[in-house]
């Protein structure tokens, strides 16, 4: 394999890593043994803490409900967000002055500050302003916060995604004499939803991993939340995390790969303009990237 | 208006904010490191230690950050009994605790935006100092690191504001930061919107410099190609 830091090995480069190979081996190897050797010494691998994960008590009473409020969060904000992130991200596009320099304002503002404090405000704002019963008001606080922050993060998307699109499909709009909201509604928007697809999804695993915020921090009874009730109906901490940390994993690696399926997908399809905005790219969503001012709340993936 | 802040003495509301800022320039110290280090597995020729990057990479990223942070708590230190050396005092060791959980997190993201950085230079770039005659040190020293480094500051920057928004995790485990001040105190002060804006503010003042001056930066060592 050869890659811009270095050539295809010869003799003496493969030596050379099958030697790196075993040293990192045997460190590897040392540090596994070590973290199962402390498990043990702390009696975290006893058959007990790990059993219950085996009966279906577990699962149904704590872990699948903690993941479908988790789901069904993500998904709320997912829904609410997209149409607000697309009226944002046109509207700061917009040819006029009075109605991009608000939007943007909006946009940048929201995207500079953490997710936390919208929720926490969020909540408070519920508390006290309206007659939300307290059962309910975790996930009103939670969705509200993700909602704010995320459709300032597809506002940005939805632009990345029209300015992808080729020039020539809104200069021929306009030649045929469609108006500029008919460009925009039949021509450039259609096309681009297609293309921004991988990045919106790839957002929805930063509104996954958000959720968790609120279990910890306003009592949403998400996953995170779940899991510690488990953990103190069964004193099995260690294994509660690793299971939770697991589900995690599996769940956003699906979304991840489905994802990167689609973009490929995309990139393949002969009938669209080729335009495709990666799901990498809502790593570098930032104002510098799609042509304004560098902005404020970049890194919406993290 | 704001006579309620001098109710506020631990810690104060400049106090919070600067816990704010360690947290941020502690972690950024510890997750470039560690990041620089998961990047060089993740592009060395040896394929146990790109094995190892990719897995690291791929699992972290997908942990939220708060399961992290809490795990550092409730796991780390209370079963295994991990204090990075901290005294026994709760806030030094959730603090310390807290930056081991964002430079876990964070570094996975820096390992990324590196590894793309160094991704971004053409491998004819490499190929034609080979073929003049420069040796593997000099190709890196000369040609590699010089266009890979400028083209990394981006998407380093998006990572250290967005490390900046994640410090408020901390709050999760009682660092006193400045998400936790402002819990305590919009459940305490009639003035919610007040309080809001702010913490808002206190936010848009760290974050925005960052990003316009390394986003200027950036652009302005861009390699133009």
């Amino acid at each position: 394999m050869t890659s811009i830091l270095y050539d295809a090995p010869g003799p003496r480069a493969k030596r050379r890593n099958v030697l790196f190979s075993v040293v990192f081996f045997v460190l590897l190897a040392l540090l596994l043994w070590w973290i199962w050797q402390t498990m043990d010494e702390k009696g975290q691998l006893e058959w007990a803490l790990w059993k219950p994960f085996t009966t279906s008590e577990a699962w149904t009473t704590y872990l699948l409900p903690g993941l479908a409020d988790t789901l069904k969060a993500a998904a709320l904000s997912m829904v609410i967000a997209l149409p607000l992130g697309a009226v944002l991200g046109i509207a700061r596009m917009s040819d006029h002055r009075w109605v991009r320099i608000p939007a943007g304002a909006v946009v940048e503002f929201f995207r500079a500050i953490p997710v936390l404090l919208l929720m926490l405000f969020a909540n408070e704002f519920y508390v006290r302003s309206t007659g939300i019963p307290s059962d309910e008001r975790p996930l009103y606080a939670v969705v509200t916060g993700l909602v704010l922050y995320n459709a300032s993060v597809l506002a940005e998307i939805v632009r990345a995604g029209i300015l992808s699109l080729p020039k020539g499909q809104s200069e021929a709009a306009m030649a045929v004499g469609l108006r500029k909201s008919q460009t925009m509604s039949s021509i450039l928007l259609p096309q681009a939803v297609t293309a921004m697809l991988p990045a919106i999804v790839s957002q929805l695993v930063v509104i996954v991993k958000d959720t968790a915020l609120g279990g910890v921090m306003l009592g949403f009874t998400e996953l995170l939340n779940t899991r510690s009730t488990l953990a103190a109906n069964y004193a099995n901490v260690i294994p509660s995390f690793i299971v939770v940390a697991v589900i995690f994993v599996v769940l956003n690696f699906i979304l991840t790969s489905f994802a990167s399926w689609l973009e490929g997908r995309l990139r393949r399809s002969k009938r669209s303009t080729g335009a495709v905005l990666g799901a990498d790219k809502v790593d570098d969503v930032n104002a510098a990237e799609v042509g304004g001012t560098y902005g404020t709340g970049a890194g919406g993936s993290i | 208006m704001f006579d309620f802040l001098s109710d506020y003495d631990d810690p104060t509301l400049l106090g919070a904010f600067w816990v704010t800022v360690q947290l941020t320039v502690l972690s950024a110290i510890g997750s470039l490191i560690w990041g620089t280090l998961l990047a060089a597995m993740r592009v060395s020729p040896v394929p146990l230690m790109r094995g190892f990057g990719t897995a690291y990479v791929n699992i972290v990223r997908n942990i939220p950050l708060t399961v992290i942070i809490v795990f550092t708590s409730l796991g780390l230190a209370n079963i295994f009994g991990v204090t990075m050396g901290a005294p026994d005092d709760f806030e030094a060791k959730a603090f310390r605790l807290a930056v081991l959980g964002l430079v876990a997190y964070t570094a996975a993201f820096v390992c990324e935006a590196i590894r793309s950085g160094i991704n971004t230079v053409p491998v004819g770039q490499a190929e034609a100092a080979r073929a003049i005659g420069l040796s593997f040190s000099q190709i890196l020293r000369l040609i590699v690191l010089p266009q890979a480094f400028r083209s990394v500051i981006g998407p380093l920057a998006n990572v250290l504001i967005a490390l900046t928004k994640n410090t408020t995790v901390a709050a999760a485990i009682g660092v006193a930061e400045a998400a936790l001040l402002m819990k305590e105190m919009i459940e305490n002060e009639a003035q919610t919107l007040l309080i809001g804006a702010i913490f808002a503010f206190g936010f848009v003042v760290l974050t925005l410099p960052t990003g316009l001056i390394l986003g200027w930066l950036s652009k302005r060592l861009a390699v133009k190609r």
